[in-house]
């Protein structure tokens, strides 16, 4: 059965199974590896994508319930040059093995387009991915930062 | 951890004291040109290949596991070498013995004993020695042991960016018909200081390459580095935040299937029977692959093997591990240190004799097993074709890996390629003897020949099929003085292995005492990020503490006045303290806690600031750290490890615990074995206490101090003591704690 999605602005129609899930064909199907498999119970978010620009836990979604909504992956978020939170991790030197940053990189991303301005309770609230190296401090330094340039209406 | 220790003998055996490995007679270089170089590149010592257009390409004969050693391995060429930093790039060593790294074993052999300085010169030789050829035999490309920069930096990276400089000057002089005073270099030029006439590297690649490399080049005095102790940015975070990093997971292969797993839950336990068929009727399923102690479904897409593996029920016997607990295990640890016969590791002054007639405080403290747990779980992909194996992973070996996995095919050496890839976190889960998955996956490519094969273990796998930093027991008996400083300190543990130094103090005790239980218990075990020190470092830092409290002393001021004599550990401590305000009052229901633990080359102090509310509930707010490393290469980065080191020993102190029940592990994803989320992270302050003392590491010797500074914190909050992780475990409910 072919199920057509919409990644990063292009149009596939994949043969897979709709309880396949989101994350698996994204990988193996369409060759999009940015998107990371950790724990295959949504309990670690490094498999995190936005499905019509909310955070979703890859993993966890079968891909026949996201026919048709708009997908983007880490490879989709830039729009060819670096979105505002990728050029942030780039200047707070935030990645060690990296495998969990892009799950990291679109939580963040989908949150703080819907909350530009968060406290940090509301930051840490939403924010659950885990990473094992230990990034936390900068992540929380790099989102400070967007949101202060936010604020204070600067570019980047 | 065997390991090491034979690489010191052998190093020490073998009593050559050589440091050519770094820059190879031209032979050996004509082979890895063949190998590792590009068109219009070529090799000018083992570790630098020099481009016509000036791009310069730093080899480097370890893994990228996150701890950010490229970066500051280039800095340290790249400054011996003069070069123009944006013209630098790094790549992964080839598994190839020609990369054997030679300076690792150096590094480790020389350690122990002997300053490099401290070598006369003309031992310092022409010819590469053995410390190259004990590399090759033990297929040494490890990363781990916070060696790469203390070793591979220091012994071979500088040397082979001061030979290559050597050798341009020389290519400029005669290219220039100038004496080689006469030049200078700087940014990828070598220019004649009277004349201003200057020529580049690439355009002297060439002739350079002609020359034989210098063996026992000039490097720089520390007042003249240009990039070694900058901190700049880390050579691989663009590709880590666009997505564009490979992992090894993310290998492609042509054809390429996938493999799910499902290992025997018991230790030990063999494959009995399985119902075949009710994998092989599923979608997309090629085969089920049986193996001695685990199936492993083949299929066309990883989700369907990973469904048909949890299809099937294969039935393990329990071999005799069915009964094993972790619970039993540390009941066994208390028998034995009561009863069983202790063995003598180090003795000082009267020793354990010292305790006669005397009152004798005791305290024990136990850590529980513990997953490595990387984001990236275990995987290979295997490719077994006419006789040959190709095979990617993300290892902390490429050379040994090769070799592992020839053995593991019965295949001589050169009919197995190794294409070593990054890992998603490794902290000695991907060290030599952790290599269950690279077993699995030869196997399974050899069951499936002509097409490659990605198995990958579910997170399930991965947690339960570890191998797992030891449950350890550890008790102390002290005699304290009149003054309240301690005159006897006697310290007995279990281990299921060897003595550990890991546990010897550089507190000032006349009278000291080491022995240790051997308790093997069937479970494998293995170095856990900063290894033997990360539960030597809670029990000593924990049994410190608890000295202080009994001679009613302030626990920082008892532990500066039994380290009179070392002026570096007192600094780093006192560094620590004063940053984090020590002293100052707290609110109610919060307290501070200090702990100092030396490893790997590095002092690190930290004091941690948790709040313990009535509900017993604890939050650490602040840590404060402070770290002598010698000198940070990269002080950016070296931060960025203390940072990570703490939040990921503080995972492991608040919620660590891998539980053995019935001779399996109980633990299965993260929910049942939680980490620090954002939520719980503390605001962290990372100092560098500068000194003259060699370099020292920077991945693990943050771990060590973490959970008994958040213990002793804890106390200072609480008046509960923690002696048994993980700290979740206790209860510290205002209602219980002492009056």
């Amino acid at each position: 059965m072919s199920i057509r999605l919409n990644v990063n602005g292009a149009e596939h129609d994949v043969d897979v199974e709709p309880e396949a899930p989101l994350l698996w064909v994204l990988r193996d199907e369409l060759n999009l590896t940015g998107t990371k498999f950790g724990c295959g119970i949504g309990a670690c978010g490094a498999c995190t994508v936005h499905v019509n620009g909310r955070a979703t836990r890859s993993c966890s979604v079968p891909v026949g319930s996201v026919a048709n909504l708009k997908i983007t992956t880490i490879e989709g978020l830039g729009a060819g040059g670096l979105h505002a939170v990728q050029q942030a991790w780039i200047d707070h030197q935030v990645p060690q093995c990296g495998y969990c940053q892009s799950g990291m990189i679109m939580a963040v991303s989908a949150f703080l387009a819907s909350n530009p301005a968060p406290s940090d309770d509301q930051l840490a609230a939403a924010i659950t991915n885990i990473c094992r190296c230990g990034t936390l401090p900068r992540i929380r330094a790099a989102v400070q930062d967007l949101v202060e340039h936010k604020a204070a209406g600067g570019p980047r | 951890m065997n390991r090491r220790k034979f690489l010191i003998g052998g190093a020490t055996a073998a009593g050559a004291l050589i440091v050519g490995y770094a820059v190879w007679p031209d032979h050996r270089l004509e082979h890895i040109d063949e190998m590792a170089a590009g068109p219009d590149e070529r090799f000018l010592a083992t570790w630098i290949k020099l481009a016509n257009d000036g791009t310069i390409t730093v080899v480097i004969p370890h893994c990228d596991m996150g701890s950010g050693t490229y970066t500051p391995l280039a800095q340290m060429a790249a400054d011996e070498l003069d070069a123009d930093w944006t013209k630098i790039r790094t790549i992964t060593a080839p598994s190839d013995p020609l990369f054997a790294n030679g300076a690792l074993a150096e590094g480790f052999g020389l350690a122990s004993h002997i300053s490099w300085e401290s070598i006369p010169s003309f031992l310092r030789g022409p010819a590469a020695g053995s410390m190259r050829l004990i590399a090759e035999h033990m297929d040494l490309q490890t990363t781990g042991g916070s060696s790469a920069v203390r070793f591979t930096g220091f012994y071979g990276m500088r040397i082979a960016g001061a030979a290559v400089r050597e050798m341009l000057v020389q290519a400029a002089a005669d290219r220039l018909h100038a004496a080689v005073d006469a030049l200078r270099t700087e940014k990828s030029r070598v220019i004649h200081t009277s004349s201003g006439q200057s020529l580049s590297y690439g355009e002297l690649a060439a002739e350079a390459a002609r020359l034989s490399p210098p063996s026992n080049p000039k490097l720089k005095g520390k007042s003249a580095f240009q990039l070694i102790g900058k901190p700049v940015q880390r050579l691989d975070i663009p590709a880590k935040v666009n997505g564009a990093a490979k992992y090894g997971i993310d290998t492609q292969v042509p054809g390429m299937v996938y493999g799910a797993i499902h290992i025997s839950p018991v230790f030990g336990g063999k494959l009995v029977s399985v119902d075949e068929a009710s994998a092989t009727r599923q979608p997309g399923v090629k085969k089920v692959v049986k193996l001695d102690d685990a199936v492993v479904v083949i299929a066309d897409r990883f989700w369907r093997a990973h469904n048909a593996v949890d299809a099937l029920h294969p039935v393990f016997s329990n071999s005799s591990n069915g009964d094993v607990s972790s619970q039993r295990i540390r009941d066994a640890h208390l028998v034995a240190l009561n009863s069983a016969k202790v063995n003598k590791d180090l003795s000082i002054g009267k020793g354990a004799d010292a305790l006669q007639n005397a009152s004798v405080f005791e305290r024990t403290y136990n850590v529980p097993y513990l997953a490595h747990a990387p984001m990236e779980p275990a995987n290979a992909t295997v490719l077994y074709k006419d006789g040959t194996l190709e095979v990617w992973s993300g290892t902390q070996d490429g050379l040994g890996s090769r070799a592992f996995c020839a053995k593991a095919a019965g295949l001589p050496l050169e009919k197995v390629t190794f294409h070593l890839t990054p890992s998603g976190g490794a902290y000695g889960r991907r060290l030599p003897g952790l290599w269950n998955f690279l077993t699995y996956a030869v196997k399974t490519g050899m069951a499936s020949p002509g097409v490659p094969v990605k198995l990958v273990f579910t997170r399930e796998q991965e947690m339960q099929h570890d191998y797992y930093r030891p449950n350890v027991t550890s008790r102390f008996r002290a005699v304290v003085g009149s003054d309240g400083s301690p005159s006897a300190w006697v310290n007995e543990y279990t281990t299921d292995d060897e003595a550990n130094e890991e546990a010897h103090i550089f507190y000032r005790v006349p009278n000291q005492f080491y022995g240790t239980v051997k308790l093997p218990a069937p479970v494998p075990t293995g170095p856990w990020r900063s290894v033997e020190s990360s539960w030597h470092g809670f029990f000593v830092e924990s049994f410190i503490d608890e000295l202080a409290q009994q001679a009613n002393r302030d626990p920082l001021d008892y532990r500066l006045a039994l380290l009179k004599d070392k002026p570096r550990h007192c600094e780093t401590l006192q560094l620590a303290a004063d940053k984090a305000g020590w002293g100052t009052a707290l609110p109610s229901g919060h307290g501070r806690g200090v702990a100092i633990v030396e490893c790997f080359g590095t002092i690190v102090a930290h004091v941690a600031e948790a709040q313990v509310a009535n509900d017993g509930s604890v939050k650490v707010n602040r840590f404060t750290t402070a770290a002598d490393c010698g000198m940070a290469v990269n002080p950016d980065g070296f931060k960025a490890q203390m940072e990570g080191a703490v939040i990921f020993g503080l995972s492991a102190a608040l919620f660590g615990e891998i539980t053995i029940d019935r001779g399996a592990v109980v633990q299965q994803n993260f929910p049942d074995y939680d980490m620090v989320r954002l939520g719980q992270c503390p605001e962290i302050h990372v100092y560098i206490h500068e000194s003259d003392a060699p370099l020292g590491g920077a991945g693990e010797p943050g771990i060590p101090p973490v959970a008994p500074a958040v213990a002793n914190a804890i106390f200072a909050a609480s008046g509960i003591r923690v002696r048994k992780l993980p700290i979740k475990n206790h209860s510290l409910a205002a209602t219980v704690r002492p009056g």
